[in-house]
């Protein structure tokens, strides 16, 4: 059973790997059987219904009605959901926020991974390299729009004047749509990998030590072990990296709006980007509305798709 | 770890410097006059001032906005943590009609793009009057901190053997009465990482707060954006505050860093 914990001086740890399907039956069947237990979700579910239910409920409400003025409204059926999958603004922003994201999962997954493999786990300096990793996470996203806008600007910017200057590259992501681009990917690398590294160094560190003197003994290679022994144990952990940073880079919106407005032109005018512009921009509540299902739709999607497939493969 | 690579150190420490590189440039510019800034280029301030930060800590506009996001942020922390107890609780110890079901759901919650919540958040806040306040945008952050809580606290609570609440009813206490004298001091650590990852993603969150929000309890991040005049950006002032909200995160990270890579693995998070 790998959800059992093992007390180990007086700490509660528990085993890495998440509960699999074939132990997940002994596991609930320890379970007691008992629905006063709603009471106890109660307060989650009443908080969550005024959070997220009633707003949602809005939402479906906007969708169906061309709303002229709140006492002037007609009901229109799907027609919102029609205009809006045909736009191809908005067709060109699903394909631009699907690549973003997928370029973001290869870049930061792997380079997350080499990083907690590289951080120190033992000594003095385990607090230091910790916070000093995490503190991007803490950081309010416009101010790491903030940062990157000073920092990659060519005239005031360390990052942009050492690509113009030194490296002789003409770099200007306020004009040049590339730039942009690069920018607000090594921005969103900048600020995500920290999250990566950390549930990967997580991972790492409770795989058991007589693991790694068994693959000592049998003389296993710095790479043998990490392809064998660390990688394997790390799929859970990856699991809910991949997850988290799917849903986070697809739903992006402030970085990249204090970096760039989703200019130039429309070069980084993600899916957010432009839901805020017809929504509180134009105000054009029902395309917004039904726009937002869909966005959400989709997010849930992939999120069940990328859950299915990565708990289900390597059995 | 018995295997280390003979050049994991050095990697590791050059990737920190690199990671550190925008902060520093930014805490750089937020000590240098606004002349220098945009005058000439250079690695290391000519002049170094604080007048920035004393502007900051002198003008209400600025610090009232600070102890806005502050407030709200733990707000949302504590409310968050108080509902997500009891319920993780049930999910970690009970079956009950639709347990599954509602767990995911939950899940869904952490899925909505903050976008989509825009319009319906401005009319309801305004109607029932938690526009504008605290209250309010704690409350509006509880749509992704709640599930998050959840998912962290269950995480926690699974790993402690049920024998131990068997053990305490056979010895007469109460659920609730076991539930505050001896679960939640097991689970301490657990409570910290929860309190740290609301504060966190309340601290981090923008559109939201800017949305339901006008004078009275306006985000620092939102001030932010008042930089921007017909003079252009004020480059130091935006700067200065920008350092200054990394402070309180660095801080709260410090108390939980020994918890922060542990609360990750059990939290599954």
């Amino acid at each position: 059973m790998t959800v059992a914990g093992s007390q180990v001086g007086g700490e509660v740890v528990a085993a890495q790997e998440p509960p699999q399907a074939e132990e997940e039956a002994p596991r609930a069947a320890l379970k007691r059987k008992d629905n006063r237990a709603w009471w106890l979700v109660l307060p989650v579910v009443v908080s969550v219904a005024f959070t997220a239910v009633i707003p949602l409920m809005t939402v479906v409400n906007f969708s169906v009605q061309d709303v002229f003025s709140p006492v002037d409204r007609v009901f229109v059926g799907l027609e919102w959901f029609r205009t809006i999958s045909r736009d191809p603004e908005v067709r060109a922003a699903l394909v631009r926020t699907l690549l973003f994201s997928l370029q973001v999962l290869l870049l930061e997954i792997p380079l997350g991974v080499a990083l907690a493999v590289v951080m120190p786990r033992r000594g003095v300096w385990v607090s230091v390299a910790l916070v000093l990793v995490a503190l991007p996470l803490l950081i309010p996203w416009n101010v790491v729009g903030t940062i990157w806008q000073i920092f990659a600007r060519g005239d005031i910017g360390l990052g942009g004047w050492t690509v113009n200057n030194v490296l002789g590259i003409n770099f200007n992501y306020t004009l040049d749509s590339t730039d942009a681009w690069i920018t607000v990917l090594v921005m969103d690398v900048w600020h995500w990998t920290p999250l990566v590294a950390l549930l990967a160094y997580a991972g790492l560190r409770s795989i058991p030590e007589p693991y790694f003197q068994a693959a000592q003994i049998d003389g296993a290679s710095a790479w043998a072990t990490f392809r064998h022994i660390q990688l394997p144990r790390l799929r859970g952990v990856l699991t809910i990296a991949v997850l988290l940073r799917f849903m986070d880079s697809f739903m992006i919106y402030t970085e990249p709006f204090v970096v760039t407005g989703g200019g130039p032109g429309n070069a980084t005018s993600f899916l957010s980007i432009l839901l805020s512009k017809i929504a509180v921009g134009q105000f054009d509540v029902g395309p917004a509305a039904a726009f937002s299902l869909l966005y959400f739709l989709i997010v849930q999607v992939f999120c069940y798709v990328f859950f299915t497939v990565l708990t289900r493969s390597g059995r | 770890m018995t295997k280390r690579l003979p050049w994991a150190r050095t990697v590791f420490w050059l990737y920190v410097a690199t990671l550190m590189l925008p902060l520093l440039w930014m805490f750089g510019m937020s000590i240098r006059p606004n002349e220098d800034i945009l005058g000439s280029f250079s690695l290391v301030p000519q002049r170094v001032t604080f007048a920035n930060y004393a502007t900051f800590f002198t003008d209400s506009a600025w610090y009232s906005s600070y102890l806005n996001s502050i407030i709200y942020t733990s707000l949302n922390a504590v409310m968050s943590l108080v509902v997500a107890l009891p319920a993780a609780y049930a999910f970690s110890r009970f079956r009950f009609a639709g347990d599954k079901h509602l767990f995911f759901w939950l899940l869904t919650n952490r899925m909505a793009p903050p976008a989509v919540f825009l319009l319906p958040f401005f009319q309801i806040y305004q109607s029932v009057g938690l526009f504008d306040t605290h209250l309010g945008v704690a409350i509006a952050h509880m749509l992704f901190n709640v599930p998050l809580a959840v998912w962290i606290l269950e995480g926690f609570m699974s790993g402690i053997p049920r024998e131990i609440d068997e053990t305490a009813a056979i010895d007469g206490y109460s659920l609730p009465r076991f539930f505050v004298r001896i679960f939640l001091p097991m689970i301490r650590s657990a409570i910290g990482v929860t309190l740290f990852f609301c504060f966190m993603f309340s601290w981090v969150e923008l559109l939201i707060a800017r949305t339901i929000t006008s004078v009275d309890a306006k985000p620092i991040a939102a001030t932010m954006t008042r930089t921007v005049s017909a003079a252009g950006v004020d480059w130091g002032l935006l700067a200065t505050a920008g350092v200054l909200t990394i402070v309180p995160g660095a801080i709260v990270i410090w108390f939980v860093r020994n918890y922060i890579a542990k609360g990750f693995a059990l939290g599954r998070v």
